[in-house]
């Protein structure tokens, strides 16, 4: 469906001139307008992605909400945008996460308010332009500029190691995306001149070049999601940034790699994927299974909900390349459902955060006793990040797994021992903060959440129930692509 | 004898220009102490002229007059408009500075304009003579106007080293010219391509070997004046030694008419030996980018770790020519315009930090500008990104347009070369902003710059992102200038 209003637009604009609209109420004497004006914007960009999904006609699996028009003439450059099944509901999720994040950070954010609502809204749009581009560098352009916030955000409000962190983030992610632009000016040529990414999944292409341009989109996407072994700079992020920051990092940010991987390494280049797939599926696996064991012996909660954040990717991109029904879709349940359960950890710890200032495990203990109500929700989430049924994080995993059947057992047996290891450290982790008797003094001081942190502690707690139990809204939009992009990828290029 | 007087339309604003320039002179002779700002004013009319000139002259094809010594072509009229624009923007970002260190006098003002008409003899030049009579004016006045505060050890020793390299280049220049006259017998640039394409028929090996000898000094003397490694060791100490002032306009308009200059020689003169220069130009811009970027990385004088990124950025910019095609050539001089636009903004910053007896010089003097003044932060912050290319800010444009001529010239490697060493680059423009975003600030000295200044500043930062945004028409014009004009 291909209405005349250019709503893809104002999905990404809004939010961004929204932005720059809390930017311009400058210094912190203005604060209170300043949150109130970006809870103002986040919603209205929420609100108007709602008719993204309505208007979705899921059985269609062309492009839809297309906009087109010339934008830099010189190099064939367009304003490029429309959504399928696989780009819609990250579009939602992320609209979903923004308000969460403006109100998450409602009072812990007393310095520099505006420059920190703004760049969060600024955010918003930009990731919103990176999953709606149809052209190559209209999509790069968004995909870089999504660092820009990211860094401003982990350096100015992160914790002490934040400019190593900071920089650390940027760097490893510029480094995967310039090769990446290597590789876009590359099939610009070979194509005769074309940057839109519909032209180059019909590109025809040996398998010798089709190899090398996988490994220039794996070192930009890998980095991303983050893969093993190119995923340290996210633990480092994840404990220096601010909670909103790395609620977005988690939630968002993270799946711009998974869903690199399906626009751009699948149809592009379907052949040298397939070829690369066992290297893929290795990678995967010892992400699911090496990094799922590091998160057990984690310190630090924060550091722990990054590496378990790893973990459930290493799944992402498992499904990814398993080349069937069950994986691909399985790992697009698994990104939304990431999108909200890693949310939700970190938003626990920040919660914990902003009343003891640590991080760190072997300081609290006994918190059920002096914070009941949160500690509910921790333990829904906490459930929910070890893929305990009726909850989403359960959805994908199991059709991941499903979809690693098909393929081979012992895929499938590596892959299932995550319910282990991810029960292991997720109810470990929460035995000793929450349950025991009361550890130490700063404990027995606690206050329980207030309205503010219930109600978005309770929005995530619906997602994810809902997700659990009835994920069909979310996989019958997706069908269609999915079946064709796998149609695609069998019939290959060569 | 029959004589002719020379059609002098095509340099009318070169004569305007010189007119202005004794005018600007005299002007401060009579005006006195009191009234320098007389000089500043006039000097902003004389390019105002200039520009009005030079844009109401405008006619489609080329014309040369002078015995086909001056060239007046759509390139030439491009650049030249710039370099206006550049030079009258370095006048206002400069004109503070200068004001509190005592050097705004008519001898700033003048040296600026004896400069910028060198700089558009280099550009309108279509013979070897006049190109090097336009090189030794612009080159001359710079090397007074770094010396121009005489009791600063720092800038008289910057002015020789100025002068002494300088000097050396201009010799190698003018070896490698004579070796191709010696070669072809002509200094006609036209003419030289002529016969160079008859040697290369004839298949005279001698003569040949010979125009392969000059070629090398010439691209010797280009690289000085475009710092390009490893002919850039002035740059770094230029750089630092000199007053700002005086190393914003170093830095941006002179780098205009350079590429104007490679373009003259290189492409119009010897276009038919690319094979020999390709290689050549190769090293330089990788030696460039290598040794730019990395020592970029060591410096704590801000000024000094400009001038190595100037250098990277030289040698990003000759790859576009590396590929030689017109799509190079129009992506180079992209490259060189946002290089331009991005080192104007960034020096005016600088200047915008100095203070009477305080020189903003050391990276840490942007310690914690967001705190003292968002605006001017945020300024930085997008002409940085720009300079390290991220997008959506024009400087990535300037890369991708040169990264698609390399590819498409099939040059593979260089180009992932050319990609990791702006990685590199990344590095050193990603401290500044952590500088200016992460750190508590050190002085909280009030920044207050004029209106005007203000203003400028604002809409350079800004034309930065707006450029981004919207590349189209600047890289539309590059591409009609080279377009029309080989």
């Amino acid at each position: 469906m291909s209405s005349g209003f250019p709503l893809l637009s104002l999905i990404i604009w809004l939010p961004i001139l929204a932005g720059v609209a809390v930017l311009a109420t400058g210094g912190d004497r203005n604060a209170q307008m300043a949150r109130y004006l970006a809870l103002a914007g986040s919603l209205a960009g929420l609100l108007v992605a709602l008719p993204l999904y309505s208007g979705f006609d899921p059985l269609l699996g062309s492009m839809q909400f297309v906009e087109h028009h010339p934008w830099i003439e010189r190099f064939n450059i367009h304003y490029h945008l429309g959504v399928d099944g696989i780009a819609m509901p990250l579009i939602l999720l992320n609209c979903f996460t923004t308000p969460l994040v403006v109100l998450a950070g409602w009072q812990v954010i007393s310095n520099r308010v505006s420059q920190y609502m703004g760049a969060f809204l600024i955010m918003s749009g930009i990731v919103n332009g990176v999953f709606s581009s149809l052209d190559a560098i209209l999509f790069y352009v968004f995909w870089e500029a999504s660092l820009i916030p990211m860094f401003l955000i982990v350096g100015i409000w992160g914790g002490p190691n934040r400019v190593y962190a900071a920089i650390k983030f940027f760097l490893y992610t510029l480094l995967g995306s310039l090769l990446m632009l290597v590789a876009f000016i590359y099939l610009y040529t070979t194509s005769g001149g074309s940057f839109a990414i519909l032209d180059y999944h019909k590109l025809p292409l040996p398998l010798a070049p089709q190899i090398l341009i996988f490994i220039a989109f794996l070192l930009a996407f890998a980095v991303k999601v983050p893969m093993w072994p190119v995923h340290t700079w996210l633990p480092d992020a994840h404990v220096e940034a601010p909670t909103g920051g790395s609620v977005v990092l988690a939630a968002i940010l993270l799946k711009l790699g998974g869903y690199g991987f399906l626009r751009f390494s699948l149809p592009i280049v379907p052949d040298a994927s397939q070829y690369l797939s066992g290297m893929m599926i290795t990678l995967s696996l010892v992400a699911v299974v090496y990094i799922g064991l590091v998160a057990l012996v984690q310190a630090d909660m924060k550091k722990l909900i990054a590496y378990s954040s790893v973990s459930h990717m290493g799944f992402v991109t498992l499904g990814f390349f398993l080349f069937n029904a069950y994986g691909v879709e399985g790992a697009m349940v698994q990104m939304v459902s990431h999108g909200f359960i890693s949310a939700a950890m970190f938003l626990c710890v920040g919660v914990m955060y902003d009343r003891l200032h640590s991080r760190q495990i072997a300081d609290y203990g006994g918190v059920a006793n002096k914070m009941p109500v949160f500690a509910a929700f921790f333990m829904l989430f906490a459930m929910a990040n070890s893929g305990l049924p009726g909850t989403s994080g359960f959805v994908g995993e199991f059709m991941v797994i499903m979809g690693a059947m098909q393929v081979n057992f012992w895929y499938a047996f590596l892959a299932a021992t995550t319910l282990i290891f991810g029960a292991a450290y997720t109810l470990w982790m929460y035995k000793r903060v929450v349950f025991g008797a009361v550890a130490n003094p700063a404990v027995e001081a606690l206050q329980d959440i207030n309205r503010r942190e219930i109600l978005i502690l309770a929005i995530l707690a619906a997602a994810v129930l809902w997700m659990g139990v009835y994920p069909l809204p979310l996989t019958e939009v997706m069908h269609t692509t999915v079946d064709e992009l796998l149609a695609h990828v069998a019939r290959g290029k060569l | 004898m029959n004589f002719l007087p020379p059609d002098l339309a095509p340099a009318y604003p070169e004569i305007f220009l010189l007119v202005m320039v004794c005018v600007v002179l005299l002007a401060d002779l009579v005006a006195g102490e009191k009234r320098r700002y007389l000089a500043y004013l006039l000097a902003q009319a004389a390019l105002l002229g200039c520009a009005l000139i030079t844009f109401f002259t405008l006619a489609p094809g080329t014309t040369y007059t002078f015995s086909g010594m001056f060239v007046d072509d759509a390139m030439a009229d491009t650049l030249k408009l710039l370099t206006y624009v550049t030079v009258s923007m370095v006048l206002v970002y400069s004109r503070d500075y200068i004001a509190v260190r005592g050097m705004f006098n008519g001898e700033f003002f003048s040296l600026t304009l004896f400069a910028t008409l060198g700089m558009m003899v280099m550009i309108s030049a279509s013979h070897f003579l006049t190109l090097y009579l336009g090189l030794e004016l612009l080159s001359l006045s710079l090397y007074a106007m770094v010396a121009l505060r005489r009791d600063s050890v720092a800038a008289t020793e910057a002015a020789m080293k100025y002068f002494v390299l300088g000097a050396l280049a201009s010799g190698f220049l003018l070896y490698g010219m004579s070796m191709v006259y010696g070669a072809t017998g002509v200094l006609n640039i036209a003419q030289v391509a002529e016969m160079i394409q008859k040697v290369i028929q004839g298949g005279v090996i001698d003569d040949y070997a010979i125009l392969v000898v000059g070629l090398v000094f010439i691209v010797a003397g280009i690289s000085f004046k475009l710092s390009a490694a490893p002919f850039h060791m002035w740059a770094p100490d230029v750089y630092q030694g000199a007053p700002t002032a005086v190393v914003l306009f170093i830095g941006s308009a002179p780098k205009l008419a350079a590429f104007g200059f490679v373009m003259r020689l290189l492409v119009e003169g010897m276009g038919s030996m690319a094979a020999d220069w390709q290689g050549m130009l190769i090293i330089l811009a990788v030696m460039s980018m290598i040794i730019g970027n990395l020592a970029a990385i060591a410096q704590t004088n801000i000024k000094r770790m400009l001038a190595y990124s100037t250098i990277s950025h030289m040698g990003f910019m000759l790859l576009g020519i590396v590929s030689a095609d017109g799509n190079g050539y129009s992506s180079s001089m992209f490259y060189m315009v946002v290089y331009v636009l991005m080192t104007l903004g960034i020096f005016g910053m600088i200047m915008l930090l100095s203070r009477e007896g305080f020189e903003a010089e050391k990276i840490d003097d942007f310690k914690g500008l967001n705190r003292r003044n968002p605006w001017y932060a945020f300024i930085t912050l997008l002409l940085m990104f720009s300079l390290a290319g991220v997008p959506p800010l024009v400087g990535f444009y300037a890369k991708l347009a040169v990264l698609q001529a390399v590819l498409n010239a099939g040059y593979v490697w260089l180009a992932v070369v050319a990609v990791l060493f702006s990685l590199v680059g990344a590095f050193y423009y990603l401290r500044i902003i952590k500088l200016m975003y992460f750190d508590e600030p050190e002085s909280d000295a009030p920044i207050l710059p004029s209106g005007d200044v203000k203003l400028l500043i604002s809409a350079n930062g800004l034309a930065v992102l707006a450029f981004g945004l919207f590349p189209q028409a600047l890289m539309a014009l590059c591409a009609y200038a080279i377009q029309q004009s080989t």
